[in-house]
């Protein structure tokens, strides 16, 4: 968790880099949720009351856009990709396996914080299909199989 | 001015005007849910389509937007415009089951609900018109409700579905409601909307509470008028 | 960097970029787009400079994009004086001192490039240059020429011109290829009017799926009122199985550039904007650098080449969503908010960006215009089919052989994008569709295999070009599961705004998820066509009036498949797992004990050496019996 005093500081430099622009919302929350792994409500209200900017127009943008995220992610965000060329390789097979090895389900956080298991709409690397990214790495022609050795490699 | 046919109608109307406000104008009913005089439309609700020819092309287009246009030709009535009606009504009833504003309305336009589509219990009422939102935001300029998410998670409420610190409690959003989704429940010198309960002004001349403590004040802020001015209820003003 | 403020100025440019290309001493060039990184390049490019380094060799090492057969990464060309460029494909870290060694001896033994290349083509310039002064020496001729694999053969480069031929780094070698010299003409040379003529007569058609003609939108814009315009380039490229628009922007970001301010001139714009997806970091990062350049130059910013005109450019980041590659949610995101479409009926390029005439093209057409300037209309117009000009840019993916990015002139009949150059079905398989258009598009069957793959046929087959995914599937692909994939992709993306779309997608999915699960009714398929019909009247944006195509396209060219699913209870492609049952052939098990180990639930049993047998009750159907099975033994029915 980060402290208020990390969040203001945060915000205050990220909306300076902006000039406070009301039109750079999308780029100032994505500075902030880059800074802070998330968005904290508290970060959201203190763009709002800094900016001038009703809170629900902010809570509106950071709800409506798929990157953001208003609860903490894991150490990793594990995606896994259903872009067509992966589905039609056997994609979704990949998120079973996912969701039951580290017994989430797509869209959760394990218990340990580790990993955050998301689905991605296509990845564009569709000649590697089926792809998952974990951080950044891609980890191309994957097959259910191959998952837990290559899960075994993040710490 | 332009000059257009509506339902075999030949009609004039001033330029700029919607193909809804003309028809309307001239008795010709055309449902709607997420219109309203006092904010600006957005068409999201489709039931207003029409179908306008425009020289060779015919398409269907929602008449709350669509300004008018010499010489085209409008239908408000054809097989196209209904078939969007139908499966527009015939979603929202499965959204909100509950609706009778919905269920009157289908009657009237002799739509059943489609047995195919399982009923959601958790939509409430709301249609997600976003007149309430319009209102708040537009109208009042308080912005204490907001839309939320996208898609089918998409909804209507208070940031993080929290007690809103700014709305006023002044209604408006459930005024305008056409659903009755939203609810204001008043006992005397109370008023509970949105989670949050407002202490009523009463009236120094007849005692009646007519407005909330916190809306008086903000007009008082936003106008300049001092709150003793304000406490005089309309009817006694 | 110094300022280019004349055509002088361009030209010492262009030749300090000609030596860059094609250099006097030997350089490697890796391949180092976002999938040539995913397959490894980074660590190719990071042992290759070790080893570089190590030996004290006098190499140059540099950084192109993606050339197009994404298959075959990572790839790097190597380019020595007076030899052809070669291409070794696959590269390993392990590789690398093998290929340093046939460098330094200067013959090529081990190691087999995949092919050569014996001269580069300026399309811009309309030149092509030799690597090889004379004929090519006798062990070289035994590497397939470029020209010579089918990949390749019947490709034709234009909006990816540069991409994996310059490094996407420097600004000189873009203008060695021609880059700038357009923008020249068109700002010294010529009146905005003229640029709008020459790029209507070209017939260029928005290559983001509209197929709307450019020209005539630049002109609408022109004309509209308002003293402040924009120009927009739309690098939101959401269809799943696309990437053309992000092979440019990382590998030719200049091209794109270059593009905008020519028609941001024509137009009267001087502000640009370009939108890029939330997933491609590496174009955006490409394309801030370019800007950088391009400002340093003076190609952006007051009185460009001298003539007065002004012009800035900036980057917006799309934040994850796919509705805002529509252009009024696109514009609403740019202005800060959350990007919902609202009606057209009042054009964007009259009210547009906080409400002024704004105009909005893609990549891969903003791409184009720096060609058709320098080369003409006539030109561009030679290339194609009727109403059809140029080329059009395609991602060949799925179950093909050649997975990649390609080039061909409209028109080409998509036999040969399949089968030639695409090299046919893997495995044996026999081909069952190919989808085009990314989720507003449609599955085309073997039928139309013949089918002239350009903007108008494509559309009347009811599919639609779109930005250029092509997704081929085979007898492994279920059609039924294809439409439910594309519908479930638009419930999370739509907006929400409009009740048919919100509500109605939905309820689609709701209806194929129960026929793939087994539990489809009669009339639920007459019911999807009718919900068909009132989404393409009745929603509010093209996310929504074409979100039924995927159901509509399969229904028409499919519905065999449908009725198996709904009335037989039978999945033929066998993917629909409600609808399966796995099972072991006794003729085929080895009784090897692999699957045992592998099942996650383990109901297989079965004795070594003995056919194993698969607990119905057990089963989740995860098919990882079937993908490790190396006797193919696993029955899926």
């Amino acid at each position: 968790m980060k402290t208020m005093k990390t969040i203001e500081k945060t915000v205050k430099d990220i909306i300076k880099k902006y000039d406070g622009d009301k039109t750079a919302m999308i780029a100032i929350l994505q500075d902030v949720q880059e800074e802070l792994r998330y968005l904290p409500k508290e970060a959201l209200t203190s763009i709002s009351k800094k900016m001038e900017v009703p809170l629900t127009r902010i809570y509106e943008i950071a709800t409506f856009y798929n990157a953001f995220s208003l609860k903490p992610r894991g150490k990793y965000l594990v995606e896994v990709c259903a872009g067509t060329a992966c589905h039609v390789q056997g994609a979704s097979n990949l998120m079973d396996r996912m969701e039951r090895d580290l017994g989430v389900d797509c869209g959760e956080t394990t218990e340990d914080k580790m990993f955050t298991l998301e689905e991605v709409r296509c990845l564009g690397c569709c000649s590697l299909a089926p792809v998952v990214r974990i951080g950044a790495d891609v980890h191309p022609h994957l097959t259910q199989d191959e998952l837990p050795k290559i899960m075994r490699n993040y710490k | 001015m332009v000059n257009f046919i509506i339902d075999g109608k030949k009609v004039e109307a001033e330029e700029g005007k919607t193909v809804l406000q003309v028809a309307r104008a001239n008795n010709i009913g055309i449902p709607t849910l997420c219109c309203h005089e006092s904010v600006a439309p957005t068409g999201s609700c489709r039931l207003c389509v029409v179908e306008v020819k425009k020289g060779k092309r015919t398409r269907i287009v929602t008449s709350c937007l669509y300004p008018v246009d010499e010489g085209i030709v409008v239908d408000t009535k054809s097989e196209r415009v209904k078939n969007v009606r139908k499966l527009v009504m015939q979603l929202l009833m499965a959204r909100c089951p509950e609706s009778d504003v919905l269920k009157d309305m289908a009657k009237e336009m002799g739509i059943e609900p489609q047995p195919a589509f399982h009923p959601e219990t958790d939509k409430g009422k709301c249609v997600l018109c976003r007149l309430c939102v319009k209102a708040c935001e537009d109208v009042v300029g308080v912005s204490a409700i907001g839309l939320i998410a996208r898609g089918k998670k998409k909804a209507v409420g208070t940031p993080f579905s929290e007690d809103s610190m700014v709305c006023i409690g002044c209604g408006a959003c459930a005024y305008i409601c056409p659903t009755e989704h939203i609810v204001m429940e008043s006992f005397g010198t109370k008023r509970k909307i949105w989670g949050r309960t407002f202490k009523m002004q009463a009236c120094d001349k007849c005692g009646r509470y007519f407005a909330p403590v916190d809306q008086l004040k903000f007009i008082s802020q936003k106008t300049g008028t001092t709150m003793s001015d304000l406490v005089t209820c309309i009817s006694c003003k | 960097m110094s300022k280019i403020n004349t055509l002088e100025d361009l030209n010492k440019a262009k030749k300090r970029g000609l030596e860059a290309i094609i250099p006097s001493k030997t350089k490697i060039m890796v391949g180092m787009g976002t999938s040539g990184i995913a397959s490894g390049a980074q660590q190719v490019y990071d042992a290759l400079a070790g080893e570089i380094k190590k030996r004290k060799l006098d190499i140059i090492l540099s950084k192109t994009g993606a050339m197009g057969m994404d298959c075959i990464e990572p790839l790097i060309d190597v380019m020595q004086p007076n030899k052809p460029r070669l291409a070794y494909s696959k590269m390993t870290a392990k590789k690398v001192p093998e290929v340093l060694d046939q460098i330094v001896k200067g013959a090529v033994d081990g190691v087999k490039p995949a092919y050569r290349m014996d001269e580069e083509d300026f399309i811009c310039l309309d030149e092509k240059k030799p690597y090889v002064k004379g004929p090519v020496s006798k062990d070289q001729k035994d590497i397939p020429a470029i020209g010579s694999v089918n990949f390749y053969k019947k490709q034709l480069k234009l909006a990816t011109r540069n991409c994996g031929m310059i490094n996407f780094e420097s600004i000189d070698e873009y203008i060695a290829k021609g880059g700038y010299f357009s923008l020249y003409k068109a700002l010294t040379k010529m009146k905005p009017e003229q640029i709008i003529e020459e790029v209507k007569a070209s017939g260029l058609r928005g290559r983001g799926g509209g197929g709307f003609p450019a020209g005539v939108k630049w002109e609408t814009c022109r004309r509209a009122h308002g003293d402040i315009k924009y120009v927009i380039c739309n690098g939101d490229e959401g269809d799943p199985g696309a990437y053309m628009d992000r092979s440019v922007m990382e590998g030719d970001p200049h091209s794109v550039i270059e593009g905008m301010i020519i028609g941001a001139y024509a137009i009267g714009a001087s502000q640009g904007f370009i939108y890029v997806r939330n997933e491609y970091p590496l174009a955006v990062a490409n394309l801030q650098r370019a800007i950088g350049q391009a400002r340093e130059c003076g190609f952006i910013g007051k009185n460009i080449f001298g003539s007065g005109f002004d012009f800035d450019l900036k980057i917006g980041k799309g934040a994850g969503a796919f509705v805002c590659g529509e252009s009024t949610a696109l514009m609403t995101s740019l202005e800060g908010k959350a990007g919902e479409p609202r009606a057209k009926y009042i054009h964007t390029v009259e009210h547009g960006l906080w409400d002024r005439p704004s105009n909005l093209n893609n990549v891969e057409t903003w791409a184009n215009v720096p060609a058709i300037i320098s080369r003409g209309a006539k030109w561009f117009t030679s290339i194609g089919c009727k109403n059809n000009s140029g080329t059009k840019v395609f991602c060949l993916v799925g179950k093909i052989n050649n997975i990649g990015m390609v080039e061909v002139p409209m028109g080409m009949p998509l036999k040969d994008i399949i089968y030639e150059i695409g090299g046919g079905i893997p495995g044996g398989k026999k081909f069952k569709a190919v989808q085009t258009g990314g989720p507003s598009g449609g599955c085309l069957p073997i039928d139309l295999i013949n089918i002239s793959v350009d903007f108008d046929a494509l559309w009347e087959a009811g599919s639609m070009m779109g930005s250029g995914g092509m997704i081929v599937m085979d007898e492994t692909t279920c059609m039924v599961d294809i439409a439910r994939y594309f519908i479930d992709f638009l419930e999370f993306e739509s907006c929400g705004k409009c009740v048919p779309c919100r509500e109605g997608v939905q309820r689609m999915n709701e209806i194929l998820n129960d026929i793939c699960a087994g539990k489809g009714k009669e009339g639920d398929i007459e019911l999807l066509e009718s919900m068909s019909q009132g989404l393409v009247d009745g929603a509010l944006c093209a996310l929504g009036s074409t979100a039924a195509n995927p159901i509509l396209s399969t229904l028409k060219y499919f519905r065999n498949e449908y009725v198996a699913h709904v009335r037989d209870k039978k999945c033929p492609a066998g993917v629909c797992k409600a609808l399966i049952r796995f099972s072991v052939s006794e003729e085929k098990c080895t009784g090897c004990g692999v699957c045992l180990k592998k099942c996650p639930t383990e109901c297989i049993s079965g004795e070594k050496k003995k056919t194993h047998v698969i607990d119905q009750t057990k089963c989740i159907k995860c098919g990882v019996c079937k993908e490790s099975c190396k006797f193919d033994a696993i029955i899926v029915e």
